[in-house]
């Protein structure tokens, strides 16, 4: 049995890893370093728990924040309990329309969000509302954008129950 | 704190491990002081960020059997970004509490296993999984949203208030602070050239820095530190004792910690707990924190000069070392750990305050090094092997106490003079878990 390819570039290495599955590495510092590929992959049964009202609210098309019974601080971005207080909140309909309260282009991201690139991420604000809601602002450049533009809600047709079922157009 | 050791970080250390990496810092450690004996360490504190990155749960236990530190106390320390600085302070608090006189703390990551983007992945697990992550989980976006709005706090609503059109003066606004951020990036890849344990010295002009690709707008590469692998550790023990192994110990003079929302959208809009010598009338219109300013960074440092009886750091302290994963945060933490007012960060760095005396950036600095911020070159020149991080600043910050830059760097051109007092600073997740120590030469 002829033993794992030698490389002395690392990124002729990992090419050689993912296909080949192992390789051997011939290190400038002296050493000849065996490299396999090992994958991981991870199934998780995730419940939304108390959330859950939220992301059933982005299925039918609705936009719920939260509001302390209490103190009366209102979330964009829900829980069930308040921050400040750490009474109970009630539910409420957020408005569809808010404004950019920050914004960036993304021309990298994550592995799951690579092909996506170049995306829009905002953090909406909406009138009356104590905190922020983070989406994705679609329909507009990063040439068009700017702190306090007007948004609204859409939402995806078939929901996937995440948080991506809900994005922002410019109004 | 009487040793340290780093083990340079590097793009991939594909000839070491993460035990192997630790072991080589902590040898180096112990030949600094040879009157140190492994018996005389009597517990550990082992940091490491990620499970994931690792693929080894309870890599800490095997980090402790790898450097023989079996059957003593030990127990790995988290805390995202601020894991480094985290564990110093839980050394610190091991010996200061009485427990052990002497505690080792040991941190390592290993970030090559996976691709870049996957580990940008990883990273980004750190964000609200529910909330954050499925809209498109990335930290150098989060780290952009905050200095946009930054930008629009401090430079639209001052030096570009007079434009009408809102857009043109952002767009204004944002190009002002990319200047200055390239400013940032020059520094700390110009420091680098004489650190070397620096991944990433590099004679970067003005040009360059703001020429490079974009990540995230305004963010691009320059900008932003990389993943690494690394190790480092920092030996601490009680003061009776430091002075039996070495005659230049450090001391460890005060601590601080602060967090805040893992969410970005959460965060307050109240007011700026402020320092002695600001007022409450100055930031009367300013909501604070927002997504503009960590106020975790400001809580540890209010705790931290608290501790060391530090009035105005600007004026008290010698040096920082400080959590420059972005350039963009570099400025921001100037203002969080109150080397200027919230506002004057961009003009901190073009006054040329955190530069270093007597190293050539090519840059017109009239106000040159009243207080040099990341002489290392900091991440963005060494990396961020994240475990490995905080403890790595804790180590640079002693030498530079020790005044022993030369003997470890092998010249002294980083070496600042009759440094008596730094600060390291230690920063998680957009800011939502911060540590600042302050260092004294004893």
């Amino acid at each position: 049995m002829p033993g794992p390819k030698k490389f002395a570039k690392f990124r002729d290495v990992m090419k050689e890893v993912n296909s080949k599955g192992a390789a051997l590495y011939k290190n400038p510092v002296g050493t000849e370093d065996l490299v396999i590929l090992s994958p991981y992959s991870v199934k998780y049964i995730h419940s939304y728990a108390e959330d859950s009202p939220f992301f059933l609210g982005l299925a039918k098309g609705k936009l719920l924040g939260s509001e302390c019974k209490h103190c009366h601080y209102r979330y964009a971005t829900p829980r069930s309990h308040c921050m400040n207080c750490g009474q109970e909140t009630r539910w409420f309909d957020l408005p569809k329309v808010g404004r950019v309260h920050s914004w960036t282009t993304c021309y990298f991201g994550s592995e799951e969000f690579l092909k996506e690139t170049p995306f829009n991420l905002a953090l909406i604000e909406f009138e009356g509302v104590d905190t922020l809601l983070l989406t994705r602002l679609k329909g507009a450049k990063e040439s068009d954008i700017y702190i306090g533009m007007k948004a609204k809600a859409v939402f995806r047709k078939t929901p996937r129950y995440l948080i991506s079922d809900v994005h922002f157009v410019p109004a | 704190m009487i040793s340290g050791g780093v083990t340079k970080f590097a793009k991939a250390h594909p000839d070491m491990d993460f035990r192997l990496m630790v072991k080589r810092a902590f040898d180096y450690a112990m030949k600094d002081v040879p009157k140190l004996k492994s018996d005389d360490i009597e517990s550990t504190r082992i940091s490491y960020f990620s499970d994931h990155f690792a693929r080894q749960l309870k890599a800490a236990s095997m980090v402790q059997d790898y450097l023989g530190m079996n059957p003593k106390d030990s127990r790995r320390i988290e805390w995202g970004g601020a894991t480094g600085g985290q564990a110093i302070q839980a050394g610190w608090e091991t010996v200061a509490s009485g427990r052990n006189d002497v505690c080792l703390v040991a941190g390592f990551e290993t970030m090559s296993h996976v691709e870049t983007w996957k580990g940008n992945e990883f990273i980004a697990l750190a964000s609200d999984t529910n909330f954050d992550y499925p809209v498109g989980g990335f930290y150098t976006g989060y780290y952009a949203l905050m200095v946009q709005r930054h930008i629009y706090e401090y430079l639209r609503k001052t030096k570009f208030a007079d434009i009408k059109d809102e857009k043109r003066a952002q767009r204004a606004a944002t190009g002002e602070a990319k200047r200055i951020m390239a400013m940032v990036s020059v520094k700390n890849h110009v420091n680098a050239l004489n650190n070397p344990y620096s991944q990433y010295p590099e004679k970067l002009s003005m040009e360059g820095a703001q020429g490079r690709e974009m990540v995230a707008y305004p963010l691009n590469r320059p900008m932003i530190c990389t993943m690494s692998d690394g190790a480092a550790v920092a030996v601490l023990a009680s003061e009776e004792a430091a002075f039996k192994y070495t005659d230049h110990p450090v001391l460890i003079k005060g601590v601080g910690c602060g967090t805040d929302t893992m969410r970005l959208a959460d965060r307050p809009h109240g007011r700026v707990p402020i320092f002695a010598w600001e007022t409450d009338e100055y930031y009367s219109k300013l909501k604070y924190p927002g997504v503009h300013s960590f106020r975790a960074g400001r809580t540890a440092a209010l705790e931290a000069y608290k501790n060391a009886g530090i009035r105005d750091p600007k004026e008290e302290l010698d040096f920082v070392e400080l959590h420059d994963a972005y350039a963009s945060s570099e400025i921001q933490t100037y203002e969080d750990i109150g080397l200027c007012r919230y506002g004057e960060g961009y003009d901190f760095v073009d006054q040329g305050h955190p530069f270093l005396e007597g190293v050539d950036y090519g840059l017109d600095l009239p106000n040159r090094g009243t207080l040099p911020v990341n002489p290392s070159g900091g991440l963005i020149a060494c990396g961020h092997p994240v475990g490995a991080t905080g403890i790595m600043q804790g180590v640079f910050a002693f030498w530079q106490l020790q005044g022993t830059i030369k003997k470890h760097f092998g010249n002294d051109r980083l070496q600042i003079r009759d440094a008596n007092r730094g600060l390291i600073h230690s920063h998680a997740g957009t800011g939502s878990s911060v540590t600042v120590t302050i260092m004294e030469r004893a």
